[in-house]
């Protein structure tokens, strides 16, 4: 079973109709015991970086959150979920989570694309990604698949959790994070068969480490 | 770098699409939630689904259909028609949509806008936009006015004057719609579009006009939108999705092109 953190500045209904699609068991909570207990925990994630956190730690469920790392649940974070793992956001200035190290800019409007136009804020649309070393989540997932893309702010975190890429005028972190711990910038729930590919290989992974425990 | 997107329009009326709002007397063309599974499965990049319902009880089974849909097509999804406050936003959004689009409950009331982006998210506010060319005057001075009701009424604005005060309010993103243009197959208005994306700093969704692939190649470069809006090209069989995006990216478009 995959916990879908339940807080106030998530996306859990879309994550869970294409947690469903899949025939994934999974539940919406914020449960202390029952995200302890899931094999692995997906963290959505969207609106501002400082109303996140706030409804994390209102919740508890940063405390929770930080439990079920240490005790080497298998996480995946979306969105501004996957912002908020790293150290710092300009977004309102705000101190986050610091789970990875790095912080999360604001993309410039003056940077310019290919065509050498300006960039359009927020990156909105499909996007292809780079993989920039192996990735479980990326098993089966092509150089030509695209996912979708919504967001003003992007993570930059320490070079050696940079897993993938993508370029908005700028050559930005898509995904970050190491083996059991992932954050993705994209919504793979709205990405498509490729988004719903990743997805399936984090239960899958979420499943091998549960069993191997 | 950014895809161009393809984004067929289906019109719903009781919980059936519909041909246009445009056309006289309705016919049922099929399933909303079937058509959009076909478009989904052939790649579209995104789908908007506009209500044309007009009895409150058909605005319950709208929403029931928004919900088959969100359960069916995992790309993103917007749902416009009937949107004039924040709770019509709210309801949208619960039943799975990822953006509703404002249009003249915009015109009537542009706080919409602003309580919407600050409750939702400016990603989740799309204003639609019907325009109609019109003498320029000291009043629409761009030659540019903002219509409602299909085209039937004026609304002495300046459709570029309009785009930056919604993209202010906090629009994310802005449907422009030239009714001018809209069921001619002519191709889109481009000036009309060009005009707005150069005025604002937000996506631009070109509507109205298309007829081939051309037209809408021609809306994402020199028209200078990164979507294109499409319906009757597509509902009645004239061209496939996939046939529209090979087109675009032979003649040098970048588009999704694996889905």
């Amino acid at each position: 079973m995959l916990a879908i953190l339940e807080y106030k500045a998530g996306n859990q209904t879309s994550v869970k109709r294409a947690l469903d699609h899949l025939g994934i068991p999974n539940k919406i909570t914020a449960n202390p015991d029952e995200v302890l207990a899931a094999h692995g925990i997906i963290f959505p994630g969207v609106g501002a970086a400082g109303q996140a956190m706030d409804e994390l730690v209102a919740s508890g469920l940063e405390a929770v959150l930080r439990d079920a790392i240490e005790q080497g649940k298998p996480l995946l974070g979306i969105c501004v979920g996957c912002q908020i793992m790293l150290d710092y956001s300009q977004e309102g200035n705000t101190k986050t989570l610091g789970i990875i190290p790095g912080q999360c800019n604001l993309f410039n409007d003056e940077w310019k694309d290919m065509n050498g136009d300006p960039i359009r804020v927020p990156h909105m649309g499909w996007n292809k990604i780079t993989q920039r070393k192996p990735c479980e989540l990326l098993k089966g997932i092509s150089d030509d698949d695209e996912f979708y893309f919504v967001h003003s702010y992007f993570p930059e975190p320490d070079p050696e959790y940079v897993i993938a890429t993508t370029q908005y005028g700028y050559e930005f972190c898509s995904i970050h994070g190491g083996p059991g711990l992932w954050a993705v910038q994209f919504h793979p729930e709205k990405s498509g068969r490729a988004g719903l590919r990743l997805i399936k290989n984090f239960y899958n992974y979420c499943e091998e480490a549960a069993n191997a425990k | 770098m950014l895809s161009k997107r393809i984004i067929p329009c289906l019109d719903v009326r009781d919980g059936r699409l519909t041909k246009g709002v445009k056309f006289k007397g309705n016919v049922d063309i099929g399933d909303p939630v079937e058509t959009a599974k076909k478009y989904y499965d052939e790649g579209a990049d995104e789908i908007v689904f506009y209500d044309i319902t007009a009895s409150h009880e058909g605005r319950g089974i709208f929403l029931d259909v928004v919900e088959k849909v969100a359960s069916t097509i995992f790309i993103p999804f917007s749902v416009g028609g009937g949107i004039n406050s924040v709770q019509d936003m709210r309801d949208a959004l619960n039943a799975g949509a990822e953006k509703v689009s404002v249009n003249s409950g915009a015109v009537k009331n542009p706080d919409i806008i602003s309580e919407g982006a600050a409750r939702f998210g400016n990603q989740a506010i799309v204003l639609g936009m019907d325009v109609k060319q019109v003498p320029v005057t000291s009043e629409i001075p761009s030659g540019y006015e903002i219509v409602i009701h299909g085209g039937r009424k004026h609304m002495n604005m300046d459709a570029i004057e309009w785009a930056k005060t919604a993209e202010a309010l906090g629009a994310g993103e802005i449907c422009v719609n030239s009714i001018d243009a809209d069921g001619t197959k002519d191709g889109y208005e481009l000036n009309l579009t060009s005009t707005i994306a150069n005025a604002v700093n937000i996506p631009i969704i070109a509507s109205g006009g298309a007829g081939n692939p051309q037209h809408m190649y021609d809306a994402v470069t020199e028209g200078r939108a990164t979507a294109a809006l499409i319906a009757s090209i597509v509902h009645y069989g004239e061209y496939t999705i996939p046939e529209l995006k090979r087109q675009m990216a032979a003649m040098g478009a970048k588009m999704r092109m694996s889905w």
